[in-house]
């Protein structure tokens, strides 16, 4: 069974409609990348499958025993976030609120379950180290380690290698590829349509047209091979 | 030395030098918990805001005679708290403008009404000691000590109840609400508190300087730590001690307390930024 279903979505702020009729599943271990141009819908997509904004038609259905909050998410960097005197092991630790009721303090186990996830992402070491003295992709390992501790099945990454140098994308891109052999189901928002196709198993191309399928299936489709032409036609330019 | 132990000592006798003393201390620790988040959350100059909004809320009850100043204060900067920090894409002004117009807004209407309507014989006086507090924490009657007590408290004991929350919604506030944090509730309720660290303070530093308490300690703490919990509870500590000092020399040296105060804790930023760029 699937772990999420969307059914018929209409996304969009009150009342305005950006995009309607989206079909699309996800299954356990799937890596699914959501590519489109700017303003196509993709951070409101995002965030109706959050809970964040709610749907103006259709709906999501959550399958085995998952829901809204079994989402590990990692959102894009915030101005605030640069100057912030936190410690990587404070941060790590906040993603182990997501729970229900209320308790004012961590348990033992939840600073365990940052140890680990830290362990994971290889910033063990730096738990002390104060988060705006690190690097760009250090940074991102912090708060893909924090979206773990809050939640182990489903991560929703948006635009992850945003503002990251060309080698330390690469290392991003294959840690996250780590996890979803793990068998944590991944979902990606992209601009990078090139680098999309690479890793991910299925491809949400949302906008004027849609397409959704096995990577496959959208390096043959026009849409695909529209995009893909573009994006390695421009490259070739610079070239 | 001794003439000044001997000069505190006789003052100490005075019960309103160890109100003002106690009630000092606590408004500095409850005012500098929050500094962090609202400089982080570029909120700095929220303090000033809403100490202008009070100051134009206690014209108001100036005019209209009401004893109790507190009644009309609290709920109108409460009022104004919840709807400058109200973070929502709705807001027609935006931040930092819609704080400079309530602030000098409230600011002007406050001293105009005084002006117009005022009974009192002494109109500078009054709204000088307003603004920058130079007396009256040395009139606080009992009752107001142990209400700022009971506030205290509660600040604090919220403060560390949901102080991993805290930490959560300023760090990231996007993240908080997609793990189900209740957003919308704990800024409510954070701006509810800070009003009243905000009146609270107005009777220490008067409504011009309470920026200062707010910021400075927070902005000293960043200076040297690098962790959270250690950035609050510097800041707290610098803050205690900032003021315990500036109203020790206002006694002595016979200065403003607030200013005097204030003064101390610029001070103190200059030697934490010094140590911080020694360190690094």
């Amino acid at each position: 069974m699937a772990q999420i279903t969307c059914r018929d979505l209409t996304l969009g702020y009150d009342n305005e409609v950006i995009l309607k009729g989206l079909d699309f599943t996800v299954n356990s271990g799937d890596y699914l990348c959501i590519v489109g141009e700017n303003g196509s819908g993709k951070s409101t997509l995002m965030k109706t499958i959050l809970g964040l904004t709610p749907p103006l038609g259709g709906e999501i259905l959550w399958g085995e025993g998952l829901d809204v909050n079994a989402i590990g998410y990692l959102p894009q960097q915030t101005l605030v976030q640069r100057d912030f005197p936190a410690s990587v092991r404070e941060i790590v630790l906040s993603g182990c609120q997501n729970r229900p009721g209320f308790r004012a303090f961590y348990k033992p186990e939840d600073r365990r379950k940052a140890d680990r996830n830290m362990e994971r992402m290889g910033i063990l070491d730096m738990a002390k180290r104060c988060y705006r003295d690190l690097s760009g992709g250090q940074q991102q390992r912090v708060l893909l380690a924090r979206a773990l501790c809050s939640a182990e099945k489903v991560l929703l990454l948006d635009e992850p290698v945003t503002g990251l140098d060309p080698k330390i994308t690469q290392e991003m891109y294959e840690l996250i590829q780590g996890l979803n052999e793990e068998g944590i189901t991944i979902i990606m928002i992209s601009h990078d349509v090139e680098e999309a196709v690479r890793y991910a198993s299925h491809i949400l191309h949302i906008g004027k047209h849609v397409f959704f399928g096995p990577r496959e299936e959208y390096i043959q489709s026009d849409i695909g091979k529209y995009f893909l032409l573009q994006e390695g036609g421009a490259s070739e330019w610079e070239k | 030395m001794g003439e000044m132990m001997s000069k505190l000592s006789y003052y100490m006798e005075f019960p309103f030098v160890r109100y003002a003393l106690i009630v000092g201390v606590l408004i500095a620790l409850c005012s500098s918990l929050f500094g962090a988040t609202l400089v982080l959350k570029r909120f700095s100059f929220i303090g000033d805001g809403l100490a202008h909004v009070a100051f134009g809320a206690m014209a108001i009850a100036a005019v209209l005679d009401i004893t109790n100043e507190m009644t009309v204060v609290l709920p109108i900067t409460i009022v104004c708290a919840v709807l400058l920090l109200r973070t929502g894409q709705n807001t027609i002004i935006k931040g930092d403008a819609a704080i400079a117009m309530i602030s000098v807004g409230a600011l002007g209407f406050g001293y105009l009404i005084m002006n117009l309507f005022s009974t009192s014989s002494n109109l500078t006086g009054d709204v000088c000691s307003t603004l920058f507090g130079s007396t009256s924490i040395l009139t606080l009657t009992t009752k107001e000590v142990w209400l700022s007590v009971i506030l205290s408290v509660v600040v604090v004991v919220f403060f560390i109840v949901y102080y991993n929350r805290i930490f959560s919604l300023t760090f990231d506030e996007n993240f908080a609400r997609a793990t189900g944090m209740k957003v919308e509730w704990y800024n409510l309720l954070t701006a509810v508190v800070i009003a009243v660290i905000i009146v609270l303070a107005m009777n220490l530093v008067g409504s011009l300087l309470i920026s200062a308490l707010v910021i400075f300690p927070a902005l000293s703490a960043m200076r040297i730590f690098q962790s959270y919990k250690s950035v609050i509870l510097f800041s707290a500590g610098i803050s205690v001690v900032c003021a315990l000092l500036g109203m020790l020399i206002s006694i002595l040296a016979g200065t403003p307390v607030g200013s005097t105060i204030v003064a101390v804790d610029v001070a103190g930023f200059a030697i934490c930024y010094i140590i911080g760029r020694a360190r690094s």
